[in-house]
């Protein structure tokens, strides 16, 4: 693997970053927005409550974790729909960067995107509403993991549908997310779920993360065996995603599909 | 014998019942500017996209520089660059930041002293900040053809490089191409549909038509050798013949 190559997909985009407040904002203003709302809400919640349930960590940790999860795949999707906007397919891919440079390119950018949104909503969550990261002790590194390693299998296979769809496929790849949600039982237990929910919950990688937080929150020890089961899954995700990446790129490669990108088709 | 910068082998191409390419088989050697010349929709393109590593043959084999680019990409298209019409650089980047970021992508050495070259060669130093979408078509053909040169290719692959450059500065770019090509360590697969300039540059063309080559030969001696007052005559005949005339001749058979 040549890193300047990797590099120079990083250095594109922080050269879009800085000379583009419209690409900087969104980095961090939607989560910062979403960790004030549920901020609110959960102390909200605190006051009606009758329990000593502390939702602080519970809700507003899920919202802070599941976000982090969304800037990850996006950091990486909004990197590869920089290529699309600019119809610079031809430029890249004509060129001796392999498929595992480019990818790991954006899968840098996803990271520190990521980051960024990370520590803009640890900062407001801790500042505002009192989240600590000892509420989740070591078990918060896994459950990082956990999410970091679906995010970017989530980009990956995003970037593969657009390469394979076309770029009016876009729309497809923004609510994923959201899709997922109900089933990683992001902010309540998998058992409230009906039971086909429940079986494909199971195959999600989140569903584990928040499972294993709400045991923390509680009292319980992290939950290490089923943390390690959605590791493994995450695992397994991203491996097939990147596949699916290559056999889209060697579709496209075998049809005529990228020098005829914008056509939407092959034939 | 000096290894051709590109070799082509029974290249063939088919998009279902359409073969866009058929057999083709032509080298380009070091110091050759070879042109690849046809009607619209002859297979130019499609054989340029072939050699770029973009569109995969359906049979035949292409090699740069001896490398085999189905076996290694990367290492073959390393040694090559192009320009077209059709694929300007991002212009959302300045002219510097596009050259940089390619650069890089071309492992180029030496990177801030090659864009200044680069810059200097093709009359772009005043645009240096300036983004690439914001430049004329013109600047902008100049700016593909920067990008092009920055890894001082074996093998420059240009599809109708200068279609919307002024006859000035297409005459300074042949020039500047012409000039580096003469160094003797590129060869260059030219296509055009102004045949005055392929007449200018190119030491020999491929006239292509329904995928296939018809002619081949001295671009100045060939309207001669065929009874045609000039390349651009002989182009019309040939095209007309290869489109109307039904199935296409093997390569030097029409005279």
């Amino acid at each position: 693997m040549n890193l300047r190559r990797v590099g120079a997909v990083v250095l594109r985009q922080l050269y879009l970053y800085r000379s583009s407040p419209q690409r900087v904002l969104p980095l961090f203003i939607w989560v910062a927005l979403d960790i004030v709302l549920w901020g609110f809400i959960t102390r909200f919640l605190g006051q009606v409550s009758r329990s000593s349930f502390n939702f602080v960590p519970a809700l507003l940790g899920a919202v802070l974790l599941w976000d982090f999860l969304t800037r990850v795949m996006q950091g990486i999707t909004t990197a590869f729909f920089e290529d699309v906007w600019s119809r610079n397919f031809l430029n890249v891919f004509a060129t001796p960067m392999r498929t595992s440079e480019y990818l790991t390119g954006l899968v840098a950018i996803g990271v520190t995107n990521s980051f960024v949104a990370l520590l803009v909503m640890f900062t407001l969550a801790w500042a505002l509403f009192g989240l600590s990261f000892l509420a989740y002790g070591v078990a918060l590194v896994p459950f990082l993991g956990v999410l970091f390693l679906t995010g970017i299998g989530l980009g990956v296979l995003g970037a593969a549908m657009v390469l394979r769809l076309g770029p009016a496929s876009e729309w497809l790849i923004w609510p994923i997310p959201t899709l997922l949600a109900p089933f990683a039982g992001v902010f309540y237990r998998l058992n409230v779920l009906p039971g086909w929910m429940q079986i494909v919950a199971k195959a999600l990688p989140p569903s584990y993360v928040f499972e294993g937080m709400r045991a923390v929150v509680s009292g319980k020890p992290a939950p290490w065996d089923q943390l390690a089961i959605g590791g493994g899954l995450a695992l397994i995700y991203l491996a097939l995603a990147c596949a699916a990446f290559a056999a889209v790129y060697r579709f496209a490669i075998r049809t005529g599909l990228i020098a005829r990108y914008s056509a939407e088709t092959v034939s | 014998m000096t290894t051709p910068v590109l070799a082509v082998e029974h290249l063939g191409k088919s998009f279902g019942d359409l073969r866009a390419v058929d057999d083709l088989s032509f080298v380009v050697a070091p110091g050759e500017i070879v042109g690849l010349v046809g009607p619209n929709g002859a297979g130019k393109t499609t054989t340029i996209n072939m050699i770029l590593g973009v569109l995969a043959p359906t049979t035949g084999r292409i090699e740069i520089e001896g490398i085999d680019l189905k076996v290694d990409r990367s290492a073959a298209l390393a040694r090559t660059n192009f320009a077209a019409v059709y694929a300007p650089l991002p212009g959302n980047l300045t002219v510097e930041q596009n050259l940089r970021v390619f650069g890089m992508i071309y492992d180029v050495p030496n990177l801030r002293k090659r864009i200044d070259e680069v810059l200097s060669e093709f009359d772009l130093v005043r645009f240096r900040k300036t983004r690439a979408g914001v430049l004329s078509s013109g600047e902008g053909t100049r700016l593909s053809l920067a990008k092009a040169m920055l890894n001082r290719p074996r093998l420059l692959l240009l599809d109708e490089p200068t279609a919307s450059i002024d006859p000035s500065t297409a005459r300074d770019i042949r020039a500047g191409i012409s000039q580096f090509v003469d160094t003797g360590q590129c060869g260059v697969l030219w296509t055009s549909h102004n045949m005055y300039e392929v007449e200018a540059v190119c030491d020999r063309i491929l006239f292509v038509s329904r995928g296939r080559i018809l002619l081949e030969g001295d671009p100045k001696a060939l309207p001669a050798l065929h009874g045609a007052a000039s390349l651009d005559d002989l182009f019309v005949a040939v095209a007309h013949e290869a489109l109307h005339g039904g199935t296409p001749q093997p390569a030097g058979s029409i005279a």
